[in-house]
């Protein structure tokens, strides 16, 4: 499958929502708008002779200055044809919502609460967005860039020491 | 699939996070009806240890070690995938003897990975003495890694762009000595598990998921395949050279416990064989590429040349420019297709670093596989998935 | 035939008075050694660490040849606490939990980095080190440590169970330890 050919059908149906394509990269890679992100995977998964019905990886990035910082991403498979997409798309800080897409993928449940648990991003629809990964009373999103990654409580290390 | 009823009295009970059945930390609280399992809902999370994070602090050669805690019962897949991974970015190519000397190091860590797997199975339906005794042969893996790179468990493997020192003609002897005794130790192994009664009226239709079910749970590797769908990274996107080789992917049709055991067993046929084909053809060359800019100079160079001394230092301290991208590289790992995806924005660090964990993918199928089965069946269940919680929880 | 007794199936005597046919020693001494070698150990094993406990158990290096043969899962029977993993800071309640429930005398060791001190995880969701939430008695070094050294940090808790008093756990000092921990 050709990447004009998946570019080209995607542009005719959603023109506006497609921001972005490179098709340099390692994977074909397409961003979109966030709210038809989850009408491009059904897209991409459902039509005829795109057939990407395996949901490989979803995960958050954060790109602090960005316009839009938040971004989540997709990673399609076409088994048959063994062709891979990359779908992205961003959100801002203060209302990062997307569409979920547990409805096309059992997979993505897991995924996007653990999108959640380290981004906040969330997912509309999602039958249990809770954190899956760090305790229940967390109240900060560790992955962000803004937050440390030492353990705070530790007494025993001079930051002078660690060149920090 | 049985309903909730309101007006029936269930049991609920609390399976982990330190039960002695699940290998590993999660818990799953059961709704029971009787013996019957009506409902079950996870919790994971409990050695959560923030490798991603981690990642974004490291620079490249130092997340290795990161990688050896995923699934630590195949940690040099995960090392030679991350290398491949940064390779990738980099742009290296790889030389036949670098790529053979990694297959065969993969292959060993799934067969350890399949062992254990296997060996544990046979455990929780009653069959202590097979664990035993091919746990002897798991020790015999550990002294080749040992040789190898130092370690028996994390071995933290190879360089980016090759290894840090060839295989040594001992290593070289203690690979054939183990191909050489593993049939033998596997047809045993197989004897006492394979057509015994007891163990396949345990096994055969319990927690079993459909082909269909599967892939739209996400699941890969054995567990995809013991459901009937023959994907196999190797296969399907060949990565150091395994496309010399020629080995059969076996594949099961019900997806269940038996299955995903005999799917398990016959690959380690295959990966015997795999191991044995890439020894005999080890081509000649050099262990490692001519990289000086990412392959840390020998250690005896360091202390004693100038230059060395510098570029260690370069590479320690990243100073090295490295391209800005993305990549997504996957590998076969022990349970499933290992992925890595990478984002660079030329810094010593990854910009972003997101592991595709296997475990953590299927393990979510969990309570659709063991939902209308007995409770003990949910046990098997749970081992014949191979859920390791390092990859789990990440 | 020779009738000697091999001696590693023995353990020597405790110092104490002999006359022809007796042998007088303190309780103390007596109670420790019966102890020290039949340690039921509970394991706790969560990660990677976990995997070098079960070459421990396996055939080839075998801990059943200090006592330990019986694991106990239950930590009602259980006398030493063997943490071997990372405990995320969501662990750390059930690891205590666990402790509590154990019975006197119950002692802990913590075998490798992560348990020990957080190793290599300085992060936000690790515990640094279980000593946060329960007494240690002995730590073991490594990531993961050999088997050999598990077995060696085994047999300084033996050393400890065979000279620990009987008194022990009933002194303030004791239970003032426990109740910095917050363990009654
Ligand atoms: S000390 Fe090392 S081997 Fe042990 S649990 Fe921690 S990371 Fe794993």
């Amino acid at each position: 499958m050709e990447n004009t050919y998946i570019t080209d059908l995607l542009h005719k149906h959603f023109s506006h929502d497609i921001l972005e394509k490179e098709t340099g990269g390692d994977i074909l890679t397409v961003i979109v708008t966030s709210p038809v992100i989850h009408d491009v995977i059904r897209f991409l998964k459902e039509t005829e002779n795109m057939n990407f019905n395996f949901l490989t990886d979803l995960c958050g990035i954060h790109y602090p200055d960005r316009g839009l910082p938040l971004g989540v991403v997709y990673h399609l498979h076409n088994l048959s044809e063994n062709k891979r997409i990359r779908v992205k798309t961003f959100v801002t800080v203060s209302n990062p919502t997307i569409p979920t897409v547990t409805d096309l993928f059992s997979t993505a449940n897991w995924m996007e609460r653990e999108t959640y648990d380290f981004y906040g991003i969330l997912f509309e629809g999602h039958p249990n967005l809770k954190r899956i990964l760090n305790v229940e009373y967390m109240d900060f999103f560790p992955m962000r860039k803004e937050y440390p990654l030492e353990d705070p409580t530790r007494e025993d290390k001079d930051d002078r020491y660690f060149g920090r | 699939m049985t309903d909730i009823l309101e007006d029936k009295q269930y049991t609920t009970l609390n399976l982990g996070p330190t039960h002695p059945a699940t290998h590993g930390i999660f818990q799953n609280v059961l709704t029971l009806d009787g013996e019957q399992i009506i409902d079950a809902e996870q919790t994971i999370g409990y050695i959560h240890r923030a490798f991603e994070k981690i990642a974004e602090r490291r620079p490249y050669y130092q997340i290795t070690p990161l990688t050896d805690r995923l699934n630590y019962c195949s940690s040099p897949i995960n090392n030679i995938g991350w290398h491949l991974t940064v390779e990738k970015l980099l742009g290296i190519k790889t030389t036949k003897r670098i790529d053979y000397m990694r297959i065969i190091l993969m292959e060993l860590a799934r067969i350890t990975d399949h062992l254990v797997c296997n060996s544990v199975i046979g455990v929780d339906s009653g069959a202590l003495t097979g664990f035993i005794y091919v746990f002897q042969e798991r020790e015999k893996v550990y002294e080749i890694y040992e040789e190898v790179s130092g370690a028996r468990l994390t071995t933290n493997m190879g360089r980016i762009g090759g290894f840090e020192r060839d295989f040594t003609p001992k290593a070289v002897q203690k690979i054939r000595a183990f191909i050489d005794h593993l049939p033998k130790v596997l047809v045993e192994f197989e004897k006492l598990l394979l057509r015994n009664r007891i163990f396949m009226d345990r096994t055969i239709g319990v927690g079993p998921i459909s082909g269909e079910r599967a892939l739209n749970y996400g699941f890969t590797g054995p567990n995809l395949r013991a459901a009937g769908v023959d994907y196999d990274v190797r296969v399907m996107t060949p990565y150091s050279s395994y496309d010399d080789f020629e080995f059969v992917i076996p594949v099961g049709t019900q997806g269940d416990t038996y299955d995903r055991f005999c799917v398990r067993q016959q690959e380690l046929w295959e990966s015997v064989k795999l191991v044995r084909n890439a020894l005999e053809n080890l081509p000649e060359g050099n262990f490692h590429v001519d990289a000086p800019q990412f392959y840390l100079p020998p250690k005896e160079a360091v202390y004693s040349k100038m230059e060395s001394l510098i570029w260690h230092f370069k590479i320690v301290m990243g100073e090295i420019d490295v391209p800005v991208g993305e990549v997504f590289h996957s590998v076969e790992g022990g349970n499933g297709e290992l992925g890595f995806y990478l984002v660079s924005d030329g810094g010593r660090t990854p910009f972003r670093l997101h592991f595709r964990r296997p475990g953590f993918i299927y393990y979510q199928a969990y309570p659709e596989m063991i939902k209308g089965g007995v409770l003990s069946d949910a046990i098997l269940t749970m081992s014949s998935m191979n859920v390791i919680a390092g990859e789990l929880d990440a | 035939m020779d009738r000697t007794i091999p001696t590693y199936n023995k353990v020597e005597p405790p110092d104490g008075y002999t006359a022809p046919g007796i042998f007088a020693t303190s309780f103390d001494k007596v109670v420790g050694i019966a102890r020290s070698n039949s340690i039921w150990p509970l394991p706790f094993a969560t990660s990677c660490c976990g995997i070098e406990f079960m070459a421990t158990m396996g055939a080839h290096y075998d801990l059943g040849r200090f006592g330990a043969e019986r694991l106990s899962f239950s930590p009602r029977q259980a006398d030493l606490l063997m943490v071997m993993g990372t405990i995320a800071k969501k662990m750390a309640p059930v690891i205590q939990q666990v402790y509590i429930q154990m019975a006197e005398p119950r002692w802990v060791l913590a075998v490798g980095a992560c348990a020990s001190s957080g190793g290599i995880f300085d992060t936000y969701s690790v515990l640094q080190g279980i000593d946060r939430v329960v007494p240690v008695d002995v730590y073991v070094p490594g990531c993961p440590p050999r088997p050999e050294q598990i077995i060696n940090g085994f047999m300084k808790i033996q050393d400890l169970v065979v000279n620990e008093s009987l008194r022990r756990r009933y002194s303030p000092e004791y239970r003032e330890l426990l109740a910095s921990y917050g363990i009654m």
